[in-house]
């Protein structure tokens, strides 16, 4: 375990990094919201940023997958540093990058094969229908939901939606996934069943997971390295078991 | 003492300010690859076809009130054989294209605003760009042009129906043929009636496109903004379609038309 400040610690770790970010900033107004975040996301791990709400994880997530601009700082993902990327670019480097939204944000006016077949048909634009109907059935069948192909994201509960917007989310079988508050918003129990899939399909495709999460369930059971983020920086790194031992009562309230 | 607010005043020139970037942009992305024919014709469907029964229906209760309520007075004045005359020129030049677009702007200016504002709240926009799609071309870009060019159509339409109101409305209380109704009708409309009223629909139909979106793309987070976009996108659409028609009777003025 370390408490670093503002240093990587991809070099601690034996995979390769696929996601370096260094001195990551971004402002809104007078509001300072990461003030030189760095960490590195390895090959094949669970990763869990933690922090508290308004901490900036989402601006982070968001900063990471190209729908906001930092002030400074780079984010280097597949060899290419997203700030400095264009449309096209950022389009080429998210097929690879899937990314579940906190609200799930189905299309209300599609049904579920609909939003399934949607990135498909944007990114992998010569597939036949039959194989559009195979992969939709397949990343369906991955969250157990098959029969919900023809409803409306309307008629489902919170935890269907959430597990459809993961099908959504795994149908262009992408090398690394960007969760934003998985668990919130779902009862405990659905939110472990969430995790328990999360974790299991991490393992199926091997895929490597950056996770942004408050809830102490998710950062237990799907991370296998915790970030801590406070004041817009990464305060502390560490396994769950290794930070709960921690003294600093900055990273002990998250735990407490 | 200031009759206006500075902030007012201050707040108007940042909305028209942005708005005109916001149209800059539609125009930029309007000519650029990709093109998403599949979701404009999907959207010309929506906006057009759906709204043909609303359209149908106030267009024919206003050419039959229009009528019954012109009656009295051209009686009294001893030209009810004009009445044709006058409810083809009104319906055609003018209230055929305001009050259609008017209701357009109720019906589709404040879904559309609804619609993307929720989008917007609930990060579909957002997912949308993750997927590869540029959401401006798909959503806006499609929303503008059907817009644009259903709205034409639509008047169209609600003129046609209008005037089929008009004549039972004349038939009401006096006896006129199908034939003599449509031949005063057609007879005493010029090229300089019809063409400057279909050009300006046309623009009608943008201004209530580009605002619908403009509104619903900007809608500030939650259930509340998702509302005050939708209104808001009704009640400006409709400021605006009232200047244009301003405007263009000043321009085909200018250009001999009247």
């Amino acid at each position: 375990m370390d408490i670093n400040k503002n240093i990587p610690d991809s070099e601690s770790g034996t995979s390769q990094p696929v996601i370096v970010i260094s001195d990551l900033h971004k402002s809104f107004g007078s509001n300072r919201v990461l003030a030189g975040f760095s960490i590195s996301l390895l090959k094949g791990e669970n990763l869990v940023v933690l922090g508290k709400s308004g901490s900036g994880k989402s601006v982070l997530i968001k900063c990471i997958i190209g729908l906001m601009k930092p002030d400074r700082g780079t984010i280097e993902m597949f060899g290419k540093n997203i700030p400095d990327l264009g449309a096209m670019e950022l389009d080429e480097i998210r097929v690879k990058v899937g990314f579940l939204f906190q609200s799930n944000a189905l299309y209300d006016s599609m049904t579920v094969r609909d939003n399934l077949e949607f990135p498909l048909r944007r990114h992998w634009i010569k597939l036949t229908q039959g194989e559009v109907d195979d992969m939709v059935m397949n990343a369906l069948s991955d969250v157990g939901l098959e029969h919900t192909v023809d409803m409306m994201p309307v008629e489902l509960s919170g935890g269907m939606r959430k597990r459809i917007a993961l099908a959504r989310t795994l149908i262009l079988k992408p090398e690394i996934i960007l969760y934003d508050e998985p668990t919130t918003g779902l009862d405990p129990i659905t939110g472990k069943e969430i995790i328990s899939l999360m974790v299991d399909l991490k393992r199926k495709y091997n895929t490597s997971s950056l996770i942004i999460s408050h809830d102490m369930n998710c950062v237990r059971m799907a991370g296998d390295r915790i970030a801590v983020l406070v004041d817009g920086i990464c305060y502390a790194t560490g396994t769950y078991e290794k930070l709960k031992q921690l003294e600093d009562s900055r990273v002990k309230q998250f735990f407490e | 003492m200031y009759l206006v607010n500075t902030e007012t005043v201050k707040s108007f020139f940042n909305e028209l300010g942005a708005l005109s970037l916001f149209t800059g942009r539609f125009f930029t992305q309007c000519f650029r690859p990709r093109y998403e024919l599949a979701e404009f014709f999907r959207q010309c469907f929506i906006i057009g076809y759906k709204s043909l029964p609303l359209v149908a229906l106030t267009g024919f209760i206003m050419g039959l009130v229009l009528t019954l309520q012109l009656r009295p007075s051209m009686v009294d004045y001893g030209v009810e054989s004009q009445i044709p005359v006058i409810v083809g020129i009104a319906i055609i030049r003018e209230i055929g294209p305001v009050i259609t677009a008017l209701i357009f702007a109720g019906k589709i200016g404040s879904s559309i605003g609804a619609e993307l504002g929720s989008m917007k709240v609930t990060e579909q926009i957002d997912a949308m760009e993750v997927s590869g799609t540029n959401p401006f071309k798909y959503l806006v870009v499609t929303r503008v042009l059907a817009c644009t060019f259903m709205l034409p159509v639509l008047i169209m339409l609600s003129d046609a129906i209008s005037l089929y109101g008009s004549y039972l409305g004349v038939n009401v209380k006096g006896v006129t043929s199908f034939s003599l109704f449509w031949t005063q009708v057609f007879d005493n409309l010029s090229f300089n009636d019809v063409l400057p009223a279909f050009t300006k629909t046309f623009f009608f139909g943008f201004a209530v496109g580009i605002i619908g979106c403009y509104k619903g793309f900007n809608s500030s987070k939650g259930t509340e903004g998702v509302g005050r976009s939708a209104n808001s996108a009704v009640v400006m659409s409709s400021i605006m379609i009232f200047v244009i028609d301003l405007l263009a009777v000043q321009v085909t003025d200018l250009l001999g038309f009247n």
